[in-house]
């Protein structure tokens, strides 16, 4: 795959080739693709000339350096206590009948992925979620199916 | 008398020329700098409770010739908020404390290693650390700063963890000794301190020392930020002085019908209400790094439980076994007593792993899971049961 390649190179060219820059260029290929491919992850290993096993343990130790297909965006819905009490299974419930998918899965045109995350940091403000990098906050069943359909209508 | 005192000096505004109070710290020298701040009694803000000026003592008298400066803003404790509103607010006093303990230390590089949940806020704090980077320049000290990204995961919060993500490894917890203040970050000499430590430091530089200790108790030095949460009318961020009474906090900020709170996150402790009069927030009675979770009657203390052993379930790094199986243990067995498969005297047995893991796990994670599972199993102990 050229374009894996090419995006490798890129961020070993920014972050440098040392095994300090390893999560830096894990965390460029999220940003670009969503997820770490096998193939990327062979990439990256020789790119920086380190063992492709190396670059899978600390890809798979992390929950954000997601090794399996995501959708463009990533919904992760807090599921701490706290967030829980606000209402969180109504929260999911709406996304789950909008998104006609289960948690944990992807919608079929791979624009979406739903699942859940510990504490995000908005206990005083839950529900929360993260879409991709952006925080939602105080979300109920209205707020959240507004926020979807801009998604779907990106 | 009102028993809760609510201090403003956290989110205080800046000064009107840019890194004023920076500037002059850097005129003082290394020794007076960890002084004062040994004298001001500063306690770590992440919830261990460490004194600081002693940290940068034992640091500064390493003789390698590159040390680190490390800001923990791993903030991944259920129920802690209040980094992220410090990063969002005033990072320029948190940049400032780092270069401060830089100068005390002698080191010349600093990492901020932010949770991969607050990626969002990189952009602001890269606009800021110009502003700070171009100020130290004028100032003639040499020091950076460099954010380092996690990607969450909660046990990269644990000193060691986060040095190894930082190295780009698994962030898996080291075995103590050698601390930080000897071998951190890429084995050099570390200080490694929570966000409100740093910001905590610059206060005591702007304030005096006498005037800092005159916030809090003997014990408990200062004013400390708490995140509040679940029951309440008015959850957020509120700063405090520390050594007030459990009873205190419920008054101001329960809905009148508080059962127990959780002082210190998942990996803290759960107090019911017999039990509020007699516990002091502080470092002399139940400490946190500013949690505070507050549950109403309308709630199932076995939930609550539940969901605190999932964390930790999913969390342990599974690199040591009395976490990795201690915790899928504790979920297991709970679930079982709750069904009925296994006797109420079970739960006798289940304290009895958490205590195990308490004195057998390698790290914090694994070492703390007995105060929430304990405190919650021994108080509530009809919600486990029926």
């Amino acid at each position: 795959m050229p374009e894996i390649k090419e995006l490798v190179k890129g961020l070993a060219d920014k972050h440098g080739r040392g095994r300090e820059s390893l999560i830096p260029i894990l965390q460029g290929i999220i940003a670009e693709e969503r997820y770490i491919s096998d193939a990327a992850m062979s990439e990256v290993a020789v790119e920086l000339d380190m063992s492709a096993a190396l670059v899978y343990g600390t890809a798979t130790f992390y929950s954000f350096l997601d090794t399996e297909p995501r959708g463009k965006y990533v919904i992760r819905i807090c599921k701490t206590i706290t967030c829980d009490m606000k209402g969180k299974k109504q929260i999911v419930k709406t996304l789950e009948d909008l998104l006609k998918i289960k948690v944990g899965e992807t919608t079929k045109d791979n624009k979406f992925t739903l699942l859940e995350t510990n504490c995000l940091g908005w206990c005083h403000k839950g529900p929360a979620m993260l879409i991709n990098s952006i925080p939602y906050d105080t979300l109920d069943v209205n707020k959240v199916t507004e926020i979807i359909m801009d998604y779907i209508r990106k | 008398m009102k028993n809760v005192k609510r201090v403003d000096i956290i989110f205080g505004a800046y000064t009107q020329e840019k890194y004023k109070v920076l500037e002059q710290a850097l005129k003082k020298s290394s020794d007076q700098i960890i002084s004062e701040v040994i004298e001001s009694g500063l306690k770590g803000r992440g919830g261990a409770g460490f004194p600081t000026g002693l940290k940068w003592k034992y640091t500064a008298q390493e003789k390698e010739l590159v040390k680190y400066v490390v800001c923990n803003a791993d903030e991944g404790e259920p129920g802690t908020f209040k980094d992220r509103e410090i990063l969002t607010r005033v990072p320029r006093k948190v940049f400032s404390g780092m270069a401060m303990c830089g100068k005390a230390i002698g080191a010349k590089k600093g990492y901020l290693y932010l949770r991969g949940e607050y990626l969002y806020m990189l952009p602001e704090l890269m606009e800021e650390l110009e502003l700070f980077h171009n100020s130290v320049k004028e100032f003639n000290f040499d020091f950076k700063i460099e954010i380092a990204m996690g990607s969450g995961a909660y046990i990269c919060g644990e000193e060691s963890a986060l040095f190894e993500s930082i190295e780009g490894k698994r962030g898996e917890p080291r075995n103590k000794p050698p601390y930080p203040t000897v071998s951190g970050v890429f084995g050099k000499p570390t200080v490694i301190n929570n966000v409100e430590t740093f910001v905590n430091t610059m206060m005591i530089m702007r304030l005096g020392v006498d005037e800092f200790k005159k916030l809090g108790t003997s014990d408990s030095r200062g004013s400390k930020l708490f995140s509040v949460s679940g029951d309440t009318p008015i959850a957020g961020i509120y700063e405090i002085e520390l050594g007030m009474s459990l009873q205190d906090f419920v008054d101001e900020f329960g809905d009148g019908d508080t059962k127990a709170v959780q002082v210190g996150g998942a990996s803290g402790f759960c107090v019911p209400r017999k039990k509020f009069k007699d516990t002091i927030i502080g470092f002399e009675g139940v400490p946190t790094g500013g949690s505070m979770m507050l549950f109403n009657s309308s709630r199932s203390m076995y939930n609550v439980l539940k969901n605190y052993v999932e964390f930790f379930e999913e969390e342990s790094c599974g690199q040591c076994t009395p976490c990795r199986v201690g915790c899928q243990q504790l979920k297991k067995g709970i679930e079982a007593v709750k069904k009925g498969e296994k006797s109420a005297a079970y739960l006798v047995t289940l304290q009895k792993l958490a205590d195990t893991m308490k004195i057998s796990s390698k790290c914090g994670l694994g070492q703390s899971v007995a105060n929430s599972f304990s405190s919650i199993v021994d108080n509530f102990k009809e919600e486990m049961i029926y």
